[in-house]
This record gives structure tokens, C-alpha cells and sequence, in this order.
């Protein structure tokens, strides 16, 4: 029997339940015995000039190994981009974090110390940290441009002739907050210079792409940078790749020969790892009084942060996402992408669909309630038909498949919605002081459409046990057991026979990682068809030992034993045909590259109890259909829907990073910034739901990010439903209670 | 100064510095490195030990502080046969662990949790685990797991394994 599709507990839990995982600050390699601590001073004005460093009484402070700045950097090449991203500040910093000098010591406690005698001057400049400030122009973050804005485009067309034609039209200017990833285990690099080469343990999503990253910055072949991956304490899109900062890290090992270690502070991490999301959205919706969306558009600025990490693609991939799941006929988007003098902004767990998700479904919301129709009757009217797929929106992009309006049917069925409008409507009847909100999102989402591809190694070796190497970069997704349950199935090789390696870039040289939620669809599916050449491999090599042929073979998958066909007495184990195979055993490499992306899609229904007389909102229940084609392992994919849910109702309700008018964070440590946390939660109830995909074998679509993007708008919209009967209309996230209690007063006010 | 910190059951004895903070004590002293640091402010969790039987966020009691006490991480709960504490088992059959950065404090939050009440609600768990952050599960499968853990030590056989130094198996 098949393992794909069960319940398969992890093979990764033994050693993080009982010894925990072996994070970057855990490793006791030999190469890091006597690792200098690096501290970073960090930039405490939004905008400024840098005017002298004296770092004399840092340097004669115990312990004190090197105190280094980007004087020390090889000069950038001429004539390069302006509004390029340095390793370190020099003459100018442009948000509150930003790196400017690096304390080696001997001693953790040690770089603390002396890091506060760097002195820094600096001229402060105007800060910049509003789109409103940047989008004047007026001080301009970086000198020899004309403008803060850093890139701008459309998608679709959607003009006001589209509109004329509508009886309704909504127009709405809205916020999708700023965000911190918080990942609990902040930004962690480590790297030792061996005289040629340099090496670095990197808490990371994507060792290759790293390795890539620090040789190009650093001006090296790359075949002279090592990227290894020790267990990384969650990412969430915030580490991809390699930060500026940990590059300079890596850089000071070959600069001063000594072997380092950065393990930033929590509230070095809350402004100097990206941030996520930023938009600030204007909406127009258009169409009849029955329920027919003729026209949608979306105008979006997207908040850059001070240089240019993703968000200009970003602000792209909302625009491309905008018309959601509808078929609409007319949708357009256009977008602004503007630098601002705040830590820059760049993937967050849903990147850029959140974005659009929330956008349309608050607009599908709003055009309900002004036509006084029921908003999943609104959905059920507009959303594309089963029968269309392959659909291409307006806005540009191509769905592979889905089951819109039967998504959200069965949520609306799980959670007996009838139900929870007879009790709202009791509870608005009797004028409770703490009323039931209920909100919906049906959405869509992209996964894999970074269309790079992904490897995969599969080695039988002499023992019948096998190795699995994998571009995928797991932190905590479950790759281990979701690559052995794949070659079980493919080779008969029992789960605990198989070994799964990722994140060394001198053992898997090339790969992408994990972004996108990419892994299954494209590196599960390398893994497959690595296994399966091996396949191939020991058909042949069976054939010649058992003397018969190739035709005549079967792989017994429950045995792991080949033989001919029928008959179990010529069966012969993996062991002996690897050793038949001779040194190298069987081995195969594989690469998949797909066609093209993958757009799961779901239906979130989430039912919100608010008191009205202190704004506060408690989600009370959150029921989802996230579709990701087939599940390969449930338990794996829940966890990963959860995880997502979790910090999408957290947007809705809680998190926003905050700055004041002069661009200092104002959510700098987590007592400020409001991680969601488990009694903010109730359990959630997940409806199973499996839309096979064609563009992969596997019929697998991504579910990491698939949670937060349908759970954001749920929320807000119940929160908007619960008080919609005393006239609010709209509430900005966070839904905080002060912002609720605020709404509702103002609604009351003008009535 | 001089402290002598029980950790695990085994006696550390170090010269340190006065401000060194519990956290790395065990993590750079006893060398036991399962106890994480998540934040700088005690609000996140990571680095949950038992005190003398209590659960205390490490980064914020002193090494000096904790002088002739005896310190309960999670590498202390497996059983000397090797059997793992109803939380473990709880974390595996219920995936409450992800990344696993969280893991080991929530683990001890828990373990602490079903101490002072072996027998809880869902929404008793959740308010007992307010002090610790985990950004992968949602909470949903780590409440399930502090459940199924509760029912679990109930059972005949149950609980904590002998030798652990685990409070949790004196009420149960």
C-alpha cells in the first residue's frame, strides 16, 4: 500500500524534542573553537550623514578583537547604482538599524560593551517615513535620483470608462500594515577564513543562493564560499538568501583571518531583518444591484523600506493577483513602489498575495454591504466557474485549476452558517454588548512561480539504505519525512533506511531552497524522478544478475525486493543490486522544472465575537478549506495551515510595526511588537480538500503560505460584520481595540 | 563569583562573571544547548527551564541567582532508559513541534503547567502557555499535544519517566 497521503508522524522530532536542534549559536564545530562574538553597531537615526567614526575606545576595551567599518570595506566599483545597498553605512544612514561598524571580541558580553563606545557623528537629514513624505520628493533618500520612487507598472486595464456601466461604485483607501517576521530564532550567521576559502554556517533559506550572494558582494569565485545550513530556527520568507548585514559578518572573517560569530538581539532583529507587507491601498469596485461585480481596480503604494530589497516586485506580484478568484470583466492594478527612510521591506509569509488577497476581499465586503446582499451570495455570483481552467484573469495570470465556489460552500456547510447569522441577528436583536462578526475570504495565491527549478540526488548505497540530497531547505516544514515517505513509495526503501541531506553547498552545489512555498511541487518531484532513474538503474542491473528480462522484472515496493514477476524466489534486496553497481552505487541526479506556477486556492470563514464597549474582538472560530492539489502527508500540511492561519489572524488583529514622525520604531522589542500568542487563538477547523494539479506529477500545489493569505481578510471582515449594524463600514488593520471602539463611536457620532 | 548550579542532576560548579545570566550558564557552561534565546525582554519563551521544580525564563534570572538550585532543561526529562516525558511524547504523536526553536522552553512551560494542574482545559493550556511565543504551529497542535500529554500521565505506566527530576509526577 501506498504511503503517499498518510498520516506519517516525523522522523525530525527525536533530537529537537529531547537534545534540541543544532541552531547556528549551538555549533561546536572545530572550526569555530575560539569564535570572535561580532557585535553590530546599528544606525540610531532614520535618515543622516555619517561624519566620523572614532572607534579608539572601543578598540582598547578588553577582549576587543577588531572594530570595523565600511572604510575597512573594499570600495564599491565606480559609477554603480545609486540606490545600491551597501555591506556597512558610509557616509549615509537611511533607517533606524541600519549597520554601520562591527565589534569583534573574544567575549559574548564583551561586544556589548565595547559596541557602545563606537562613536558615530552623524548630520541628521529629514526623515522620510511615510509614503506620503516620500511620494513629495521633497528630501530624497538617495542623492542623484530625481525621485523616491523605485519602480512602478500595472497589470490589466481598468479605467473609470469601465465603471460607467455600474449602478454601484465603492471607492476605499485602505492599509496592509507593516509587519515583522519574528522568527523565533533571529539572524545567525558564523564563517572561518581558511586563507582560500571561506566558509559559513548560515541560519538561512537558501544556502546556494547565499553562497551566490556573499562571492558576488565579496568579489570571490563562488567555488571558494561554503554555505552550511544548520537547523534554522523558522523563516518565513525573511530569510532568503543572505542580508547585507550577515554579509559583512562573513566578510570580516577573511578581512581579519578570524574565525566569527553574529547571533543578532531580538531587538536588533525587529529593525534590521526585513519587514513584510506595506501597502497602502486604494480600491474601486463596481456593478449591479444583483450582486454582479462589473469592475475592480487596485491603485497600491508599496512601502519599500529604504532600499529596494523585493519591493518593487512585490508591489508586482499583488497587481498580478488582484482580480483574486473572480471573473470580472473588467480588473486592472497599478503600482507605486517608494523608498522610505525605514528598515526595508521584503518577503513575509505570503508576499505580495496577502496583499491583493485582502484588497479584493474587503472590496467584495464592501460592495455587499452597500447593496445589502449577502456576501457569500456575492462571492458564489462572481467567482470564476470550475468549468474555466485554465483561467487567465485580467490581471495577467494564468490558474491552473479550482473549485472556487465550492470551497467556500463546504466551509459555509462545516461552519453551519445559517446558524451563525440566526445568532448574530439575535444578538443584534437584543442589542448584546458583545456581538458576533462573521467574515469570509475565498482567495487564490501563486506558488512556485519563481519558475527556477530544483535538484535532487538519490543514492542506494551497498547496504539497501538510501540518501536523499535536496535542493529544499528545510526549517521546520517536515522536508526529512516528506522526502523519505517519497522514495519509500518509489523504491520499496523502508522510511528509516533513508536518510535525507540539504543545506551544504559543497554536497548539493546547485539549487534554489525554500521560498514560495516551492518545495514539494518542484523538489519532491526532483526527488521522485531521481529515485525513479535509480529505478531504471536497478531494472537493468537486476535483469543482468537474475538473468531475465527488464520486462519481465517487478519492484515489490512493500518488500524493497526486485524480482521477476510472480515469483519471490528470485527476489533480490537494494543491497545487492548497489553492490552489483560497484563503487557509486546507484545514484542519480535529477532536476525538475515546471511549467509553469501553481495557484492554490481556498475559502476561510472566521466567526469574531467583539464588545462594543471596549472595541475588543475575539476570534471565536476559524473554519478553511486551503486546497493544495494532493496531500502527500496531512499531518505535514495541517501543521503548515495552522502556522499560516496563525499569523494571518495576527495581521487582522494584533502585529503592525509602528514608527513615529521622526522614523524611530516604535515596536522595537516584543513587549512592543504584539506577537500573536496562544490564548489570542482558538483551535481551528480545517476542512480537507484536494484539487489535483497537472502541472506536476505529484499534483501538488504549496500550503505554507496558503493559511495567511485566506485567514487576513476572514478576520477583518468579521470584525466589520460585527459591528456593521451600528453603521462602521471599514476598520484598518490591526483591529486593535482602540481602533474598534474608535469605529464604532465615529459610526455612532454620525447617525 | 562562584556558583554551584545543579543542571540535570549533575553538580556545575564555575567561576563567573556576576551578571551572566542563567540562559548561558546552561548554555555555555554545562554546555547544554537545547535551551534557546528567542528575545531580549522575557516575552518569548525559548528559554524555559525548571527552577527548583518552577518553571523561570532564564535570560532573565542570574547565574548568580540561581546558586545552590537545581536547574531542569530539556535535556533532563528523557529518562535514563531513555524513555521520553509524556510533553515529548505528547509533541511527536500531536506535531506540536516545526522548527523546533520553541520547542525545548515550551516543552518545560508545559511540563511546568501540568504540574500545578494535571488535569486542563483547552483554554487553561492556552492561558498557561501565554509567556511562550511559537511563530510555526499556530498553537493549535502544541495545546493538543499539552492534552494528549495531561491524558497520557493519567494512564497506568504514565507520566514522567523515574529519574527525571519532574515535578509533574508528584500530583499525577
Amino acid at each position: 500500500m501506498s504511503i503517499m497521503g498518510t498520516r506519517v508522524l516525523r522522523t525530525e522530532d527525536p533530537r529537537l524534542l529531547t537534545h534540541g536542534g543544532v541552531y547556528t549559536d549551538d555549533l561546536r564545530v572545530p572550526e569555530l573553537t575560539g569564535a570572535a562574538h561580532v557585535t553590530i553597531v546599528r544606525s540610531p537615526l532614520a535618515h543622516g550623514l555619517i561624519t566620523g567614526i572614532d572607534a579608539s575606545a572601543a578598540a582598547a576595551m578588553p577582549g576587543v578583537v577588531a572594530v570595523l567599518t565600511a572604510a575597512d570595506l573594499p570600495a564599491p566599483a565606480e559609477g554603480g547604482d545609486p540606490a545600491a545597498e551597501p555591506l556597512l553605512a558610509g557616509d549615509r544612514v537611511r533607517y533606524v538599524g541600519e549597520p554601520v561598524a562591527l565589534v569583534l571580541t573574544e567575549g559574548r558580553y564583551q561586544g556589548e560593551d565595547a559596541a557602545e563606545l563606537v562613536s558615530v557623528d552623524y548630520d541628521p537629514l529629514p526623515a522620510v517615513p511615510t509614503l506620503g513624505e516620500a511620494m513629495t520628493g521633497e528630501t530624497l533618500l538617495f542623492p542623484g535620483t530625481d525621485s523616491n520612487v523605485l519602480g512602478s507598472g500595472t497589470a490589466g486595464e481598468c479605467d473609470d470608462a469601465a465603471f460607467a456601466a455600474c449602478e454601484v461604485v465603492i471607492e476605499r483607501t485602505i492599509v496592509n500594515q507593516r509587519l515583522a517576521p519574528v522568527p523565533l530564532e533571529v539572524r545567525a550567521l558564523a564563517a572561518a577564513w581558511t586563507g582560500d576559502r571561506l566558509t559559513i554556517w548560515s541560519s538561512t533559506q537558501n544556502p546556494q543562493l547565499a553562497r551566490g550572494a556573499v562571492a558576488r558582494r565579496l568579489g570571490m569565485d563562488q567555488a571558494a564560499v561554503r554555505v552550511i545550513t544548520p537547523d534554522v530556527g523558522g523563516g518565513f520568507g525573511a530569510k532568503v538568501a543572505v542580508d547585507r548585514d550577515a554579509i559583512a559578518v562573513a566578510w570580516a572573517a577573511k578581512h581579519t583571518g578570524h574565525a566569527v560569530r553574529w547571533i543578532e538581539s531580538r531587538s536588533e532583529n525587529m529593525v534590521g531583518m526585513v519587514h513584510g507587507r506595506g501597502q497602502r491601498q486604494t480600491y474601486k469596485v463596481g456593478g449591479t444591484r444583483d450582486g454582479r461585480v462589473l469592475a475592480y481596480r487596485l491603485d497600491l503604494v508599496q512601502d519599500c523600506g529604504a532600499f529596494d530589497r523585493i519591493g518593487v516586485f512585490l508591489a508586482g506580484l499583488t497587481a498580478l493577483m488582484a482580480a483574486g478568484v473572480y471573473d470580472f470583466a473588467h480588473a486592472g492594478a497599478s503600482f507605486r513602489a517608494v523608498a522610505t527612510t525605514t528598515t526595508p521591506i521584503a518577503a513575509y509569509r505570503g508576499a505580495g498575495r496577502p496583499e491583493a488577497a485582502a484588497a479584493i476581499e474587503r472590496a467584495m465586503d464592501d460592495f455587499a454591504a452597500e447593496i445589502g446582499m449577502d456576501p457569500a451570495e456575492v462571492r458564489r455570483i462572481n467567482v470564476v466557474a470550475p468549468d474555466k481552467f485554465p483561467f487567465t484573469t485580467r490581471t495577467g495570470a494564468t490558474y491552473d485549476s479550482g473549485e472556487y465556489a465550492a470551497g467556500l460552500d463546504r466551509v459555509l456547510a462545516a461552519a453551519d452558517y445559517p446558524a451563525l447569522r440566526a445568532e448574530q441577528a439575535r444578538r443584534r436583536e437584543r442589542g448584546d454588548v458583545v456581538q458576533l462578526g462573521i467574515g469570509m475570504s475565498v482567495y487564490v495565491e501563486i506558488t512556485a512561480g519563481d519558475m527556477g527549478g530544483e535538484t535532487a540526488r538519490v543514492v542506494v548505497g551497498d547496504t539497501g539504505a538510501a540518501t536523499v540530497f535536496t535542493g529544499s531547505s528545510a526549517h521546520g516544514q517536515g522536508h526529512h519525512t516528506a522526502w523519505a515517505m517519497l522514495v519509500q513509495d518509489e523504491l520499496g526503501i523502508p522510511m528509516d533506511q533513508i536518510t535525507v541531506v540539504h543545506g551544504d553547498t559543497d554536497i548539493i552545489p546547485e539549487a534554489i531552497g525554500t521560498f514560495g512555498s516551492r518545495s514539494l511541487q518542484l523538489g519532491g518531484t526532483a526527488v521522485v524522478r531521481a529515485a525513479g532513474e535509480v529505478k531504471d538503474q536497478a531494472r537493468r542491473l537486476a535483469a543482468e544478475m537474475i538473468e531475465a528480462s527488464e520486462a519481465d522484472l517487478e519492484l515489490d515496493t512493500a518488500r524493497g525486493t526486485w524480482q521477476v514477476r510472480g515469483d519471490p524466489a528470485t527476489a533480490l534486496g537494494w543491497g545487492q543490486i548497489a553492490r552489483r553497481a560497484g563503487p557509486g552505487g546507484l545514484a542519480a541526479d535529477a532536476r525538475f522544472d515546471a511549467s509553469a506556477p501553481t495557484f492554490p486556492f481556498g475559502a476561510h470563514l472566521s466567526v469574531v465575537e467583539v464588545d462594543t464597549e471596549t472595541g475588543k474582538a475575539t476570534l471565536a472560530r476559524h473554519v478553511t478549506v486551503d486546497d493544495a492539489g494532493r496531500i502527500l502527508n496531512p499531518v505535514l500540511a495541517e501543521g503548515q495551515r495552522h502556522g499560516g492561519i496563525a499569523q494571518g489572524v495576527a495581521q487582522a488583529l494584533l502585529e503592525e510595526v509602528r514608527y513615529d514622525a521622526d522614523g524611530n520604531p516604535l515596536t522595537s522589542t516584543l513587549v512592543d511588537y504584539a506577537a500573536i500568542t496562544a490564548p489570542e487563538l482558538p483551535s481551528f477547523e480545517l476542512v480537507t480538500s484536494e484539487t489535483p494539479t497537472s502541472i506536476n506529477p505529484l499534483g501538488a500545489k504549496g500550503i505554507g503560505e496558503a493559511g495567511t493569505i485566506g485567514s487576513t481578510p476572514a478576520v477583518l471582515n468579521a470584525v466589520i460584520d460585527a459591528v456593521s449594524h451600528l453603521g462602521v463600514r471599514h476598520i484598518d488593520m490591526p483591529a486593535t481595540p482602540e481602533r474598534v471602539w474608535a469605529a464604532i463611536n465615529e459610526a455612532r457620532a454620525s447617525q | 563569583m562562584k556558583v554551584a548550579i545543579g543542571v540535570n542532576g549533575r553538580q556545575v560548579e564555575a567561576e563567573v562573571e556576576d551578571r551572566l545570566l542563567l540562559v548561558h550558564f546552561v548554555r555555555e557552561v554545562a554546555g547544554l544547548t537545547a535551551t534557546n534565546i528567542g528575545c531580549d525582554t522575557t516575552s518569548c519563551g525559548a528559554c524555559t527551564v525548571l527552577l527548583d521544580g518552577e518553571s523561570v525564563k532564564s535570560c532573565t534570572v542570574l547565574a548568580a541567582q540561581a546558586d545552590g538550585c537545581e536547574v531542569t532543561t530539556c535535556e533532563g526529562l528523557t529518562g535514563s532508559d531513555g524513555r521520553w516525558h509524556a510533553v515529548q511524547r505528547g509533541f511527536h504523536a500531536e506535531h506540536g513541534v516545526q522548527c523546533g526553536f520553541c520547542t525545548p522552553g515550551m516543552i518545560m512551560a508545559a511540563v511546568s503547567l501540568l504540574a500545578e494542574n494535571p488535569d486542563p482545559t483547552e483554554a487553561q493550556v492556552r492561558a498557561g502557555l501565554e509567556g511562550n511565543i511559537c511563530r510555526c504551529t499556530g498553537y493549535h497542535n502544541i495545546v493538543r499535544a499539552v492534552l494528549a500529554a495531561a491524558r497520557d500521565g493519567r494512564l497506568p505506566g504514565g507520566g514522567s519517566p523515574a529519574g527525571a527530576a519532574d515535578p509533574a509526577e508528584e500530583p499525577a
